[in-house]
């Protein structure tokens, strides 16, 4: 993949770069139960981001001094693959993909009851197979799948998507040129069945009032998002039903 | 007033219970910050620095000047680096070894407020375009931490920035060489950033560390001088409704331009 230079990110009648309109999400795709190791999975692909996230668990904390007395440890590696990039990334974690493990476990944290598996741990990996921007907001829809997919008990699904500034339009779901080139992206992480706003980030710069509509535009992604995720784990739940008839 | 950062449960709901009525255990507002001093060009040997006490929480920063190679995507463009240090001194809880999650974090919302407000014209710290450009390492370094360290650190940072200044040089054959004198580093614009914390519903500013204990969320808004937004980040394993986003961001913005006035105008 070569990066071609866009001269201008919104053409003359409000398409972007790939054709879309400012409100509108990348097709996505997502699949639940699909690593058979893991106690939980999902696989999800936004635009050109391919994600893939597994959990494991409530198990045995290694080491064990790490563990609390009153609920789980939630442990989350955000990582990508050396070859998810234009430029190969080195496989050691670097500072940003630490930050990012910490702001996904923050956000999923509001979602897990923790206290009902005390002394024990939730490890949670998120890896990048493919980055187009945006990868930790689709990490954290697809994460939180893996987690209901392992069966551990949640309030909601957290769904995340991103709103920004891009060509002097507040416009949806960002991807890989749009992020680089434009002036603002707000990533927004979601429960929507409790209004909890569970991850924010900002880069770029926006006036107050940009800031509002770039919310408004986020929550309304994350509730179209919201929708695909819930068919995604019936027809995760679909198909083991069929299995056990066929039985 | 206890230094140990398990708070009891007795504590806890004093805490909340005050915050409930519109007071805070140490006398303060919802909205006031704790006493700020900033002490500017307390290192000689470093080309900026300055000491901004917030309380009982101190922060350190130190701004050092070297010549690099740029970025090869930002070749015309002088290097902004931001590090953060919890060294064990400033708290039982710190301990010595590489960086931690939370050093990273804080090291990065302070890098994210300067850099996207561009308060640096780094533009103007190209020597050779594409070899040789200015590198500012701004060093944070946490004396005591008693909470808040993303707005200590922050406003420790521009006002050692502000002081910061860079050698005169001429290009010969390729080479840097050092001439006497100094310029001041280019500052165009002065970020602060504002953190709110969430307890039991309430929305508190500068919250310190028994306040940090018991919050169930933190959020944080960095401000560039025309009062746009330059950075956000949320933080604590809780949440906050879409409404309670707008109400801080607000506070945030009012309690940013009055925090401006101390760091820049001192």
């Amino acid at each position: 993949m070569t990066q071609r230079v866009y001269e201008k990110l919104i053409d003359e009648e409000g398409k972007r770069v790939d054709g879309r309109e400012w409100n509108e999400l990348r097709p996505i795709k997502i699949e639940v139960g699909v690593l058979n190791n893991a106690d939980g999975s999902a696989y999800i692909e936004q635009g050109k981001n391919k994600i893939l996230a597994a959990v494991y668990g409530p198990r045995e904390a290694h080491p064990r001094h790490l563990t609390l007395p009153d609920r789980a440890l939630l442990r989350c590696r955000y990582h990508m693959a050396p070859f998810s990039v234009e430029e190969r990334k080195s496989p050691a974690p670097s500072r940003r993909e630490i930050e990012l493990s910490k702001v996904i476990r923050e956000a999923l944290e509001p979602a897990i009851f923790l206290e009902h598996y005390p002394r024990t741990a939730i490890d949670l990996f998120i890896e990048i197979l493919q980055a187009d921007g945006g990868t930790r907001c689709a990490g954290i829809t697809v994460a939180s799948l893996a987690l209901a997919d392992a069966g551990i008990p949640m309030r909601d699904l957290v769904v995340a998507c991103a709103a920004g500034k891009v060509g002097d339009r507040i416009v949806l779901d960002l991807n890989d040129v749009e992020d680089k080139e434009g002036e603002a992206d707000v990533p927004i992480a979601f429960m929507p069945n409790l209004n909890a706003v569970t991850l924010l980030q900002m880069d770029g710069t926006l006036t107050p009032e940009e800031f509002e509509q770039a919310v408004n535009l986020a929550i309304e992604g994350c509730r179209q998002i919201y929708k695909m995720q819930k068919d995604a784990l019936k027809a995760r739940y679909l198909a083991i039903k069929k299995e056990v008839e066929e039985q | 007033m206890t230094t140990s950062v398990t708070v009891s449960r007795i504590r806890r709901r004093q805490i909340a219970q005050l915050i409930a009525n519109g007071m805070r255990l140490d006398g303060r507002g919802l909205t006031e910050y704790r006493e700020i001093k900033i002490e500017r060009g307390l290192i000689e040997r470093a080309e900026g620095s300055a000491k901004v006490s917030l309380g009982r929480t101190i922060v350190l920063v130190g701004v050092k000047v070297g010549v690099g190679e740029p970025y090869s995507d930002r070749p015309n463009e002088g290097v902004l680096t931001v590090n953060s240090e919890l060294v064990p001194l400033a708290s039982p809880e710190f301990e010595a070894g590489p960086p931690g999650e939370e050093s990273i974090e804080l090291a990065r919302v302070v890098d994210r407020g300067i850099r996207e407000s561009k308060s640096i014209a780094l533009e103007e710290l190209c020597i050779i375009p594409g070899k040789k450009v200015f590198i500012i390492f701004v060093d944070v370094y946490v004396l005591n931490h008693d909470g808040n360290l993303i707005d200590a650190s922050a406003m420790a940072a521009l006002a050692a920035l502000l002081n910061t200044k860079i050698f005169n040089y001429e290009v010969e054959d390729g080479e840097v060489k050092i001439k006497p004198g100094f310029k001041p580093l280019p500052v165009k614009d002065y970020p602060i950033a504002v953190t709110l914390a969430e307890i039991d519903g309430k929305l508190v500013v500068d919250p310190w560390l028994d306040e940090e204990e018991v919050m169930n969320a933190r959020i944080t808004f960095a401000f560039d001088k025309e009062g746009r937004i330059c950075a956000i980040q949320k933080g604590g394993s809780g949440f906050f409704t879409k409404e309670q986003v707008l109400e801080a961001m607000r506070i945030a913005r009012e309690k940013a331009a009055e925090l401006r006035k101390l760091v820049v105008e001192g």
